[in-house]
Order: structure tokens, then C-alpha cells, then sequence
């Protein structure tokens, strides 16, 4: 049971959501925007998260699309991983989703509420950011389209009062050869310890990562290093390594050490099959 | 704009039926099923999404009770393990042992039956990646299998 009381709204379009958060801000209710809700909930119970008012995104019909406009495919915020899963418009989204918590679960966490949350492993965020990505967010400033490895800086950066709307995404990554690998520590539903999602882009490989720092990322500068033709593989991966861009942890899934261990084996496979001669999709 | 502020009644269509709850708008559906309507099919386990005992159907689809907000559940066609009313699969549990304390056994048997309305024709691996949404402390995973596998079975033939 939830041991506090908040109240309960689920608005139809993006201007009355944003509407009804300013309306409740200001009576100092500290709404929150709420998609699968499944975060709020667990945290709510056990008083690690407060708030006087949720604002179900789930009605507003901008956020509930999955269709392709023009070379784009569009994605609402509100479409849960396992509808994501079950169209397979972007495989390499839909396997990064067929791996956060379990199936159930899946059919109540939304793309929005997996990139928006608190949680730090946001694993759908991974293909995302190796498709530079757009997302439509609304706001009491307006609306705004942004490329996402421009507004997701170890999370989104959001405005007080925004949310995010929609993802957009180019056809032509949608095809791109791709792996994703989950490795955790024990059961095959758990955080990761390390997850890699890479794409092949143009002869060049993309990779982004989960678990590995306190945060999701994808790196240029690492990826300049995997795509290093001129050193052996052993030296792309170890100076890739080198560049991760944040403190790896050691903790209870594992040390950083054995972090590490994971990433160069999970990299060598990885390079190896996107980069053979025979490589379409994994 | 659909809205809850207080306490109040809200309306359910549960296994068909509207049904009138008085409840919280912070209250789950896992509560409001089993203390406001006494429909205590649907267990609490964990109450963090992990066991999977408080799964039910929403408009087909197995969801865990206990991450669900009964406000969110308005409009919404709900059925709890009392609206199968002896289908195929709770048959096959009993055919196949598929139970020893029975705790978890309600929330096994609405993912299955989930399954059965989503996949018919569900393969070895989309059936495993369904099951592991829950958990058997027994451990009657086996039998369980065996239970949902007899009625895909039978679904084909």
C-alpha cells in the first residue's frame, strides 16, 4: 500500500497535461508526470518518492503513436516495451526492451517513463542514442524537437513542467546491422552489469552503454578507438575502456575490475560479428 | 479529463461485470480486488513487481496488480483468476500437478491464460519468456510448463 494520499488526473491532450501541471505546482501539490507508473509505485511504498498529484500521460493521443511519418518512425511516449517488442518496427529497440525487468512488467513500462525515471540503467535509451534520435517534448515554454544525444546527458535534461512526447526516428537505422548484449551478474531478469547495445553505421561501429558507469552513454570518443583500424583489436578495446566517460563502480553486481573484464570480452564479440562478412542483424 | 482527487467510489468492469469500489486514488487495483471487491485470487507477494502472484488480465494482458493504480484501471476490462470459471488452463494445473503450496498459483495461471489469448501458437521461447514473469518458491516450474504447453497443444490440434 501506498502510505500517502495524491490525487489523480489523466488529461486527453499535451496542452491540458501541461495545464493541469502549472495548476498544481503552484498549490505546491509537486506533481508528477506518470507513464507505466510502475517506479512511482514500488518507490511510493516505500516512502522513497513524495508527491501530491500524478498526471497520467496515458490518454493523450500524441503520446500513444508507433507509425512511420515520412523516413521517420514516430514513437509515443506512452507505448509500453512490450508493444514496442511485439510491432519489431526498430529490432534493436524492441530487444533492448525485451530485456528491462520481465515480460509483465514490460507491459506497463512506457519509453517515456524508462527514459525519464530515476532508475540509472534506462536501457532503452541505448539504440536511441546510436540512431541520433529526436524527441518531441511539451512544456509550459512551448514545444521543442531536439536531437537526443543533445538533451540526455546521463539523463534527460528537462525543463520543470516538460515532458516528453514522442521519439523520432531515421528508417535508415532502423535496418542497420546491430547486436545487443545483456550480461547481469546471476539471473537472466536483473540491473545490468554491463549492457551494450552497437550498431553498425556507415562501415563504422556505434556503441552505447548501461551499467557500466552511474549512468547510460554513448561515446565518440570511444568510439573513435573501436574504429581505430590502424591498432590491433586487443588496443581499440583497451583504449576504448580507457575513455569511459565516468567512474565505474564496484558494488554488489560486481567490481569495476570485473566490469572491465566483461566490457573487453562483450567488445571483442561484438567487433567481431559487425564488423565479419557476413553480418545482417543479431 | 478523467480525475480522482479523494476517496471516493470508482466503477470496474471486472470478469465482466461493473463492479463499484470505494477507494484512494494511491490505492493499487491489487488492493481495491481484494479488500473493496473480496476477489482475493489476485496475491499479495512481493507488492514490488518482483513474484508476479498478483498478476490479472487488463484488456487481455497479464499485469502485475500490484503496479497498477486502480484509478488507472477505469475503462479498462479487468479479469482476476475467479472470471476464468474452470478454463483450460486451470485443468491442465491440476492435470499436471503444476502446484504444491498454491500461493503463486492464481498469478501463474492468469499469465498463462494471457498467453493462450495473445500466442496460441507461442513457441518454446516466447512461452519461457512469459513464465519467468513469475515466481514459484516450490519450484513447480516443470510442471507448469508442462500445464501451458498440454493446452497450447490442444489449441493447435
Amino acid at each position: 500500500m501506498i502510505p500517502f494520499d495524491f490525487e489523480y488526473y489523466r488529461p486527453e491532450s499535451i496542452a491540458s497535461a501541461i495545464d493541469t501541471f502549472q495548476q498544481l505546482d503552484t498549490a505546491e501539490k509537486q506533481p508528477m508526470y506518470y507513464g507505466g507508473g510502475t517506479e512511482i509505485i514500488s518507490m511510493g511504498r516505500m516512502n522513497n518518492l513524495k508527491t501530491g498529484a500524478v498526471i497520467d500521460l496515458k490518454d493523450i493521443a500524441d503520446c500513444k503513436v508507433m507509425e512511420f511519418h515520412q523516413d521517420q518512425l514516430v514513437i509515443g511516449s506512452s507505448v509500453t516495451l512490450t508493444q514496442i517488442h511485439e510491432a519489431n518496427l526498430f529490432p534493436l529497440l524492441a530487444q533492448a526492451g525485451a530485456r528491462i525487468a520481465d515480460h509483465t512488467i514490460q507491459n506497463k513500462i512506457t519509453m517515456g517513463g524508462n527514459l525519464c525515471g530515476t532508475i540509472i540503467y534506462k536501457e532503452a535509451v541505448l539504440p536511441l542514442l546510436l540512431s541520433d534520435s529526436l524527441v518531441s517534448i511539451a512544456g509550459p515554454g512551448g514545444k521543442r524537437t531536439i536531437p537526443i544525444n543533445s538533451i540526455f546527458k546521463e539523463r534527460m535534461q528537462l525543463d520543470k513542467g516538460e515532458f516528453v512526447v514522442q521519439i523520432k526516428i531515421e528508417k535508415q537505422y532502423l535496418s542497420c546491422p546491430y547486436v545487443h548484449v545483456k550480461q547481469t551478474k546471476q539471473d537472466k531478469i536483473n540491473y545490468p552489469l554491463v549492457t551494450i547495445c552497437a550498431m553498425s553505421v556507415g562501415g563504422g561501429i556505434r556503441a552505447a552503454f548501461s551499467g557500466v558507469c552511474d549512468f547510460p552513454f554513448r561515446s565518440t570518443a570511444m568510439e573513435s578507438e573501436l574504429n581505430n583500424l590502424a591498432l590491433t583489436l586487443e588496443e581499440r578495446i583497451d583504449k576504448a575502456i580507457a575513455l569511459t566517460p565516468g567512474l565505474i563502480p564496484t558494488n554488489l553486481e560486481g567490481s569495476a575490475e570485473y566490469r572491465k573484464f566483461i566490457m573487453r570480452g562483450l567488445l571483442n564479440s561484438i567487433i567481431n560479428r559487425l564488423e565479419g562478412s557476413n553480418v545482417s542483424n543479431a | 479529463m478523467y480525475q480522482m482527487l479523494n476517496e471516493g467510489l470508482i466503477e470496474l468492469k471486472v470478469n465482466g461485470e461493473f463492479r463499484k469500489a470505494l477507494v484512494r486514488p494511491a490505492d493499487t487495483l491489487l488492493f481495491a480486488l481484494r479488500e473493496r471487491l473480496g476477489l482475493t485470487g489476485a496475491k499479495p507477494g512481493c507488492e514490488n513487481g518482483d513474484c508476479g502472484a498478483c498478476t490479472v488480465l487488463v484488456d487481455g494482458w497479464p499485469i502485475k496488480s500490484c503496479l497498477m493504480l486502480v484509478a488507472e484501471a477505469v475503462g479498462h476490462e479487468i479479469q482476476t483468476v475467479e472470471g476464468l470459471n474452470g478454463a483450460p488452463i486451470q485443468t491442465a494445473f491440476v492435470d499436471n500437478f503444476a502446484f504444491q503450496c498454491g500461493y503463486c498459483t492464481p498469478g501463474f495461471i492468469m499469465n498463462c491464460q494471457g498467453l493462450i489469448n495473445i500466442h496460441p501458437d507461442a513457441s518454446d521461447e516466447v512461452m519461457q519468456e512469459w513464465l519467468q514473469s513469475n515466481i514459484c518458491r516450490c519450484t513447480s516450474y516443470q510442471e507448469i510448463t508442462a500445464a501451458i504447453k498440454s493446452v497450447l497443444v490442444a489449441d493447435e490440434s
